[in-house]
């Protein structure tokens, strides 16, 4: 395939607004979108991109994929527990692009390899941005994109070096690997333990995660559930891109005050807050699954999934009672 | 014959309530609490729901008050069992000190202070109503026996033992007590944090699989220790687990009770207990630790979470 000339956006959330954002400044961008005001709004204002970039695109926004006409390149950015209602949108158009995947977790090229023969590119993302409203998104973190040709499928490394360049030039940060999955090993560990951890004890990510002076300090749950995962990914012959416990380390360092007051709020926290479903099976869940698969023993994980598993009942629980 | 109960909250009060009805006991409820204790002594001790009592035992906030006493009845949370017995040991200087807690250690720590201690486990439980009435929620036994590093004798044991089921609280004397405090523990460190860390009541807890198999693994690794001390338990804590399903399907576990109020938990004394004796046994319980690093991490949230903070 050739240049890519145009991109197609689908889940306008933070992650998809900076995508599309950026990118609407190099190509023609599209948005697929669920809502028709959402349409009407992009289409009409465009993207606003503010923080670490200043940029302002314009968009071309429908809820129909069969008004976008083709385009090369399909970035879904929505949340896991979403791709696969947008993969089932996306299935019969298209049929030239490459797809891009970047939710958190594994097992979502899978999901989109059941609607259409798409080269698929495997991604993960360690940007963020926070989402003002439907036309704005200011760019907060401006950390790293990896990508690499998901090994399930046709795509080649040639094609991720293509879309890295491609997110770049547009003023992101990106990264083409020949294999992705150390990166995305590294990453999903790490949030599988710090995700749902904090899900649980309504912590943010804090010191005590990396805290382990005495046997009950909740860092020596994080290291254990940490060793769990990495035998998991030894077993498929992974070699990992970085330490899980040193991310974990380097995290709770962070900041200009190294104090705990502005710790990061982990996405999983944020939707039991809300008592919105969380990713648990994409994250947790999926280490759990791989765990059986290869017969290695996970109980922590397996833990720490029910206990979140249960979390999420416990709404729908009290729901069912009031009889909504 | 002189006894007092140290902790008068829901289980001190049901004891105290009963064994003030006997006449030849002369009864003390020592607590903190001020306004229970004043209700105590105006109007004397109320006891509704399964049981139906109303008596008189002294009550008293001031340690001093109390006479030397043949028995002691503990019956604090065991967060407060040190500093409780700290300041009642003086009562018991040629006394018996009977704990009634959940968990495990609290006879260890009572031990330290003071000459003669029993094991005691009792299934019997319920809620303050209001200051001098308690409501008895279910009825069931206790079990006491020797705490053999610094025993009480069995002639003893079995003196208490009678005077608690002549009261109305059957008691049982055994040589060896250890089964039923470690049944106990064993299904309270595998319900008790789940449900706080869920939020389920029991019975829905039990009826997510995913949630039910947290439930076995902790059961799993108690069993364990209790095995490797040479613990012969009363019944499998596993039908347990099953029959308060049945009979207890909404009950909310007192640590989840405590959580919703963000009360300090009795972790320590039971995930933290089976952590503490399977590291003398050699046995690994590393789903205990989690379980006890998880709820220590809740506790911090409550404290976390209420700091004022200033916008970046």
């Amino acid at each position: 395939m050739n240049a890519i000339r145009s991109v197609c956006v689908v889940g306008a959330g933070a992650i998809g607004s900076l995508f599309a954002g950026h990118l609407g400044s190099v190509v023609e961008t599209k948005v697929l979108v669920r809502r028709d005001d959402h349409e009407e709004q992009l289409n009409r204002a465009g993207l606003t991109v503010s923080g670490k970039s200043s940029l302002q695109v314009p968009i071309r926004a429908s809820t129909d994929p069969a008004a976008l006409g083709d385009v090369d390149l399909v970035i879904i950015a929505t949340k896991a527990s979403a791709v696969e209602a947008a993969a089932r949108r996306l299935a019969g158009h298209f049929p030239d692009a490459l797809v891009m995947t970047v939710q958190n977790g594994l097992g979502c090229e899978n999901v989109v390899a059941k609607h259409g023969d798409w080269p698929i590119i495997s991604s993960i993302t360690f940007m963020s941005g926070v989402r003002h409203s439907d036309t704005h998104v200011e760019y907060e973190l401006d950390t790293e994109t990896w990508l690499g040709p998901w090994s399930g499928g046709t795509a080649d490394f040639r094609m991720a070096t293509r879309v890295g360049d491609l997110i770049a030039r547009s003023g992101l940060k990106a990264k083409a690997f020949d294999d992705v999955r150390p990166a995305q090993w590294s990453k999903l560990i790490f949030n599988s333990v710090v995700n749902s951890i904090g899900a649980v004890t309504n912590l943010p990510h804090v010191k005590a995660f990396a805290s382990r002076h005495r046997t009950a300090d909740l860092g020596n749950l994080v290291f254990a559930m940490m060793e769990e995962g990495k035998r998991v990914a030894k077993a498929q012959g992974i070699e990992l891109y970085e330490d899980p416990w040193e991310m974990n380390v380097q995290a709770v360092s962070h900041g200009q005050t190294g104090d705990d007051d502005y710790a990061h709020v982990f996405s999983m926290l944020s939707d039991v807050r809300a008592k919105r479903l969380t990713e648990i099976d994409w994250l947790t869940g999926a280490i759990v699954r791989e765990a059986q698969r290869l017969g290695i023993p996970a109980p922590l994980h397996e833990t720490l999934f029910g206990i979140v598993k249960g979390l999420e009942h416990s709404w729908q629980d009290r729901q069912e009672r009031r009889g909504t | 014959m002189k006894v007092c109960i140290v902790g008068c909250g829901a289980i001190g009060s049901l004891f105290a309530a009963y064994l003030a009805k006997l006449d030849d006991l002369d009864v003390w409820a020592f607590d903190l609490d001020e306004k229970h204790i004043a209700a105590i002594k105006a109007k004397g001790l109320r006891l509704s729901g399964k049981g139906d009592i109303h008596s008189h035992p002294h009550a008293t906030t001031n340690v001093a008050d109390v006479p030397a006493c043949d028995f002691g009845i503990v019956a604090t949370k065991s967060l407060h069992t040190r500093a409780a017995i700290e300041r009642a040991a003086g009562i018991f200087r040629n006394g018996a000190v009977c704990s009634v807690q959940n968990g495990v250690g609290n006879e260890e720590i009572i031990a330290e202070y003071v000459p003669r201690v029993i094991r005691g486990t009792t299934f019997p439980a319920g809620h303050i109503v209001e200051p001098g009435h308690v409501a008895q929620d279910t009825g069931g036994k206790t079990w006491i026996g020797p705490f053999e590093p610094k025993s009480a004798s069995m002639a003893e044991i079995e003196v208490l033992a009678a005077k608690l089921t002549e009261a109305g609280l059957e008691t049982l004397a055994m040589e060896d007590s250890r089964g039923a405090q470690w049944t106990k523990l064993i299904f309270n460190a595998a319900t008790n944090p789940v449900g706080a860390l869920t939020g389920l009541p029991h019975g829905v807890a039990c009826d997510v699989p995913s949630v039910r198999k947290v439930i076995s693994t902790l059961v799993a690794e108690g069993v364990a220790v209790a095995a490797a001390l040479g613990i012969k338990l009363d019944s499998d804590p596993e039908k347990l687990v099953d029959y308060a399903r049945e009979v207890a399907y909404e009950h909310k576990a007192s640590m989840l009770q405590d959580a919703l109020v963000q009360r300090p938990t009795e972790v320590a004394a039971l995930n933290g207990g089976i952590v503490t004796f399977g590291r003398e046994t050699g046995v690994p319980t590393p789903m205990n630790q989690a379980i006890w690093a998880l709820m220590e991490g809740l506790e911090q949230s409550w404290t976390h979470n209420k700091k004022p903070r200033i916008k970046k």
